[in-house]
């Protein structure tokens, strides 16, 4: 690892200076805040203090918060990998009709932002004024609601809704690679169609449900969102919530910052076990399962069920996409929440006003787009080149390299942001608290997992070969780099580009601890607005949000689409 | 004497016809193989006989049992065929240890635990796997996966075996062996073989006899040693083994080879169904072409383009007018020298229309 050859003639200072710089940003943007927070959660006034670690922890606030982030994890979790893990099958193992668009269909939830998604869910499904509710209420004359979306249940519904494609994208493409003689050699010895899924299919795709599982187990421990927008109403925190709340309500006071260190921590700790646990599971559970020469796998006939079952994809689809859409749409057309959706009230009005009247919502746009770009820029640059260190360079440190560039996958966003507050904020002598910097910061050590995937996986296609055959042909390290090496990973560079601008757009766990009066993101606009009871103004900004969302994927769709032609 | 039978096979899919209109009958313990390039059907009937295919035409057959039909509707789905199948991916089940994936079939079958553990033990020790029961076939060799493979197929003692390239996937010495232990298998066990490869030297080995596909039409259904000395066609002829085809033309009632300015010699009759034809094709192997002197009666004159020492054989390139011919002979064959006149006996001359 650490004790690789150095080339030598490959220019010693340069590689060096090259993973110098490399470190160096992963240490301040990364490494640094989280850091910070561990020596926060551990030491009072300068001494180890564990107990007092302990002492915060089981605050029964804090206990709380700890307990609820598990149990609507583990719900979600459960629901999303039953969902996932069903829809999967039936587009890739059954006769459904219109696989191919039903499979595309249930990625969109990927593209809804689930905190816009729990905003409808309330306007729905709340439990005296959502409109399912009131409708229910007074068409069977009771003052029972339907359904209280206020609960664990509906909060853990919501993140189901929108998380499942971690896992339906995994298991699918399982089935997809999946060497279909399998199950047929399964087949010819003997065994029914039920007896395979049981005893060679779904073994052999554990792994990759597992993995999907515990992704959506991460994600949604240290989700801010929905929680807040379908939780405080209820008193139900979780952790990301609990450690907004803290730093809010006192203003960055010392105890605030403690208990929210403090959960950070543990947010921290469970992630590492989550990834830990993945790491092992895809390790040692990786089959090689895929074949050589394949017909297509067989296919189940679901016969009578075929239609039945169609109609259900699309009625879930309706009832999780494009019903929570259009009450976005409606709602936003509104002049004030609670009129009738009916077209009288319904007018391009607010629309209009945020668009371009409304302060508080230009700024949002602004900021957004502009924090977006930049962070997208700053991170694929500065991911290409630690992808590239850890990827192809053979240099002496590097090992310390690798460890660090673990690290921005498995530190989830409420603790970055604590973290950086922690770091930019004075105490260290750059104060750029309450500035759109910070934010960028954030933003960079939020997004510099994703950047490094991309990079190294497109860097990992480029074989050493070639840039050595480029160096024999007499062109110097920086040029081949930038003739060769660069020109074979654009594509990696583009699509890290756009994997970090798109959720930039709609990030709001970070923002939301971070913002200033002026320097309100898209996320944190639509959040507070809803807040601050302007329920209209709100709505029609999360059905803005959703237009550039769906244009900017669209785009995104239609670059890599002739990328890979 | 005919075990497995295929009757009017076809099978379409869409506006192709992959296979068209295939008859066959197999023996009971009989090695049959089937033979062709890729995309020729051969895959597609073994998957039919297996059950994995529906068939649009005719009928399976294997003894008195009819497994597929689909004019009267009759279809005996795989699990219930009784046969033992290995695939070219070995396909062993890398969740299950190697002695789990051989006790599965008859585990399927509800068998009593003893004779489970007896059959598996003799399937094992058949393949040599005994001491590797308990391993994870992931620390097997391509040749310890393809054993597990047989193994497995070999458990539930079929009464036919389809192995769809069982070997291809394995490096050349290690399919000569497992070639000779699937013999083996078949001797001691008493199984009829399917065998689908696209492999002629493979199939020549294993079969006894062996059907030439093309396009999903029968070519021929023969014997090894007749499907090389007799083939039937030019396309059998291509296929099998390495060949050369020379056009040949009329000029007046004398042929000549195209391009050349001698006639064929008086040894070299051209047979009477090419006299109709404006050019024709002279097909021969290289190792049935022998060099012999200006006055034989059989000597076609041609000059050597290439000579190449390959060790035990030496190649050459002939040219004769414009077409050129591949002769191989022994070592210590004289031969002539690059660059130099040289005439021809065709030993074993073949000839074929042009569109044959």
């Amino acid at each position: 690892m650490a004790n690789g050859t150095i080339k030598k003639d490959s220019g010693f200072g340069i590689a060096q200076v090259i993973l110098f710089i490399s470190i160096a940003i992963l240490v301040i943007f990364v490494a640094w805040p989280v850091l910070l927070i561990l020596f926060n959660a551990f030491f009072v006034e300068g001494n180890f203090n564990s107990m007092d670690f302990y002492k915060v922890l089981t605050e029964p606030e804090t206990f709380q918060a700890l307990i609820n982030s598990l149990i609507i994890a583990s719900m979600t979790t459960v629901g999303s990998t039953i969902v996932g893990t069903f829809f999967a099958w039936l587009v890739t193992r059954t006769d459904l009709p219109y696989k191919t668009f039903m499979k595309s269909l249930f990625l969109v939830p990927f593209m809804l932002p689930s905190f816009i998604g729990a905003l409808a869910w309330k306007m729905l499904l709340s439990p005296h004024s959502g409109y399912i509710n009131k409708w229910f209420m007074a068409t069977f004359n009771t003052t029972e609601p339907l359904f209280d979306i206020y609960t664990y249940y509906g909060i853990s519904c919501v993140e189901v809704m929108y998380l499942f494609p971690f896992v339906f994208i995994q298991v699918c493409g399982a089935l997809e690679r999946m060497d279909p003689t399998l199950e047929e050699s399964a087949r010819i010895s003997g065994a029914g169609l039920f007896t395979i899924t049981r005893k060679i299919t779904i073994p052999l795709v554990l792994p990759s449900i597992m993995s999907g599982a515990l992704l959506i187990m991460l994600y949604s421990m240290a989700h801010f969102g929905t929680v807040a927008v379908l939780g405080i109403e209820q008193g139900i925190y979780n952790i990301p919530t609990l450690i907004y709340e803290k730093i809010h309500e006192s203003a960055g006071s010392f105890a605030s910052i403690r208990t929210g260190t403090v959960l950070a921590t543990v947010l921290i700790v469970s992630a590492a076990c989550i990834i830990w646990a993945q790491q092992k599971v895809l390790s040692k559970g990786h089959y090689q399962i895929i074949g050589g020469k394949s017909f297509r796998p067989m296919e189940l006939k679901l016969r009578g069920l075929r239609y039945p079952l169609l109609f259900f994809c699309l009625a879930y689809i309706g009832f999780t996409i494009l019903l929570p859409t259009v009450v976005i749409f409606m709602v936003g057309g509104v002049e004030t929440y609670g009129l009738p959706l009916t077209w009288e009230n319904l007018s391009l009005d607010n629309y209009k006003y945020i668009l371009f009247e409304y302060d508080v919502t230009r700024d949002a746009i602004f900021n957004s787009v502009t924090l977006g770009l930049a962070a997208a820029f700053i991170t694929m640059f500065a991911g290409v080149m630690i992808s590239y260190v850890i990827v192809k360079m053979k240099v002496r440190g590097k090992g310390i390299l690798e460890f660090l560039g673990m690290l921005p996958f498995s530190v989830p966003g409420s603790v970055i942001a604590l973290g950086v507050i922690l770091a930019w904020s004075g105490q260290f002598g750059i104060n750029i608290y309450n500035t759109v910097w910070i934010i960028l910061v954030s933003y960079i050590a939020r997004y510099m997992a994703f950047s490094l995937k991309a990079n190294s996986a497109a860097l990992e296609q480029v074989h050493d070969s070639l840039m050595e055959a480029s160096r024999s042909c007499g062109a110097s390290m920086w040029q081949s780099l930038k003739d060769i090496v660069i020109p074979l990973v654009r594509p990696g560079m583009i699509s890290a580009f756009f994997l970090i601008f798109l959720p930039a757009l709609r990030e709001l766990t970070v923002s939301i601890m971070l913002y200033a009066p002026t320097t309100r993101t898209i996320g944190v606009a639509i959040y507070t607005l809803n807040e601050d009871g302007e329920t209209v103004m709100s709505t029609a900004l999360a059905g803005i949000a959703l237009i550039i969302i769906v244009l900017g994927q669209m785009f995104i769709n239609h670059l890599t689409k002739k990328a890979s032609e | 004497m005919s075990y497995i039978r295929l009757v009017n096979v076809t099978k379409r899919f869409g506006d192709v016809t992959a296979v068209d209109n295939l008859n066959i009958e197999i023996g009971k313990g009989e090695c049959f193989s089937m033979l062709g390039p890729s995309g020729c059907g051969k895959t597609t009937t073994l998957r039919m006989v297996a059950g994995f295919e529906d068939l649009s035409d005719g009928e399976v057959w294997v003894g008195d049992r009819l497994l597929s039909s689909p004019k009267k509707h009759h279809y005996t789905p795989p699990e219930n065929r009784n046969f033992g199948m290995v695939f070219q991916a070995f396909a062993v089940w890398p969740h299950m240890s190697v002695y789990e994936n051989v006790a599965f079939p008859l585990r399927l079958r509800k068998l009593p635990n003893a004779e489970i553990e007896q059959r598996t033990k003799d399937a094992l020790t058949a393949t040599n796997l005994l001491k590797a029961a308990n391993d994870s076939p992931a620390d097997l060799s391509g040749g310890g996966k393809q054993r597990v493979a047989l193994a497995r197929a070999l458990a539930i003692n079929p009464d036919v075996m389809l192995l769809d390239e069982p070997l291809s996937s394995l490096d050349p010495h290690l399919r000569e062996e497992m070639r000779f232990e699937i013999k083996d298998l078949q001797r001691k066990y008493g199984f009829s073989i399917i065998y689908v490869t696209h492999d002629q030297s493979e199939a020549m080995a294993l079969s006894d006899r062996i059907l030439v596909m093309k396009l999903g039409v029968m070519q021929q259904i023969d014997s090894p040693l007749d499907v090389y000395n007799n083939p039937k066609n030019k396309f059998v002829f291509s296929f099998i083994g390495v060949s050369s085809f020379t056009d040949v033309v009329w000029k007046g009632k004398d042929a000549y080879i195209k391009g050349s300015e001698h006639k064929l010699p008086s040894g070299l009759i051209v047979p009477e169904r090419m006299k109709a034809e404006e050019m024709f094709n002279l097909a021969s192997r290289p190792t049935e072409i022998r060099f012999t002197n200006a006055n034989d009666p059989n000597g076609v004159r041609g000059h050597v383009i290439r000579k190449a020492f390959l060790g035990e054989i030496v190649d050459y390139l002939v040219k004769i007018g414009d077409q050129e011919v591949r002769v191989q002979i022994g070592r210590r064959d004289p031969g002539p020298e690059a660059d130099e006149t040289c005439y021809l006996h065709f030993l074993r001359p073949f000839w074929y229309k042009v569109n044959e």
